[in-house]
């Protein structure tokens, strides 16, 4: 039985740093009323909550959308920004251009990306200097190797 | 250890979930001001121990499902945060040790580190 996928999307407006996590938080609460495990459940909010605010602080505001398939979802976050100029640099943890003012409040240790690697079962960018980033994130709710950590 | 008693140990004021200490019970705690760390390193049901205020805090927990906050050295979360943790059932704690303090009191009380795997290179 193959049934339509399932397509959530919201909107991240530029500078309202107070909002960010708030689509994570419907991806969340959808995927619990779905029957999710909560190990796929969290891993689908922290991918979603790094890609948005990943997109705030560098990309200027996007759109972050979720698709859910049969047995597997798909987190997309979409900006309009800068691009990432070097990929490889970017994944690396540690890495970060994030602005003063974003690290006093906790976050810009270039922790994101890497995480939302460790989170996703596969992940891509997209990016174009001056056009913007596309992330995309997979994954897939059969129980996986925890590689990166036990839960 | 129930919440209580570690509120208790802590001398932390409840600023919210009086009425979920009793059910809440947590075995590990991690404590940090950075929340890009706390997203990559904490395990659900981690007690989240910081001394930041913003909104983001709350969200941080919410999404690795961390049952509850203490905000150490004295500092108040902002309203807004306050707000987020009352919608969601999120229990706040007010503590006035130093993170250090805070932090050593639980170890010794028998809460123990959150167990990060290492991680490759
Ligand atoms: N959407 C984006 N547009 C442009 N640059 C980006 C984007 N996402 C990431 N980057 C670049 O990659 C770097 C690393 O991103 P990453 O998410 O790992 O860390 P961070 O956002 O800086 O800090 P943290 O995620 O720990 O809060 C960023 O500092 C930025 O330079
Ligand atoms: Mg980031």
């Amino acid at each position: 039985m193959t049934q339509a996928p399932y397509i959530e999307e919201y909107t991240i407006q530029a500078g309202d740093f107070t909002a960010i996590g708030e689509a994570a938080t419907r991806f969340k609460s959808t995927l619990k009323m779905l029957g999710i495990s909560s190990e796929a459940v969290r891993r689908a909010a922290v991918v979603a909550y790094e890609g948005e605010m990943n997109a705030l602080i560098h990309g200027g505001g996007g759109t972050v959308k979720m698709t859910i398939h049969g047995d597997h979802l798909v987190i997309e976050v979409t900006d309009n920004g800068p691009g990432i100029p070097d990929i490889s640099l970017a994944m690396q943890e540690g890495y970060s251009t994030a602005p003063d003012e974003i690290r006093e409040l906790g976050f810009g240790a270039g922790m994101g990306l890497p995480n939302i690697d460790r989170n996703s079962d596969s992940m891509t960018i997209d990016t174009e200097i001056g056009k913007g980033t596309t992330l995309r994130a997979v994954i897939r709710f059969s129980p996986r190797e925890a590689a990166a950590r036990a839960v | 250890m129930k919440l209580r008693e570690i509120a208790q140990s802590i001398s932390a004021e409840v600023l919210y979930g009086e009425e979920f200490l009793d059910s809440i019970e947590i075995q590990c705690a991690y404590g940090a001001d950075l929340m890009s760390d706390v997203l990559a390193f904490a395990l659900p049901g981690t007690l989240l121990l910081t001394g930041l205020t913003n909104i983001q805090i709350v969200r941080t927990a919410q999404m690795l499902d961390l049952p509850a906050v203490v905000f150490v050295r004295g500092k108040r979360p902002q309203e807004q945060a306050i707000q987020l943790a009352s919608q969601i059932g999120m229990p706040l704690l007010l503590c006035p040790m130093s993170m250090f303090e805070a932090c050593g009191v639980l170890f010794q009380k028998g809460l123990q580190a959150c167990t990060i795997p290492a991680r490759g290179v």
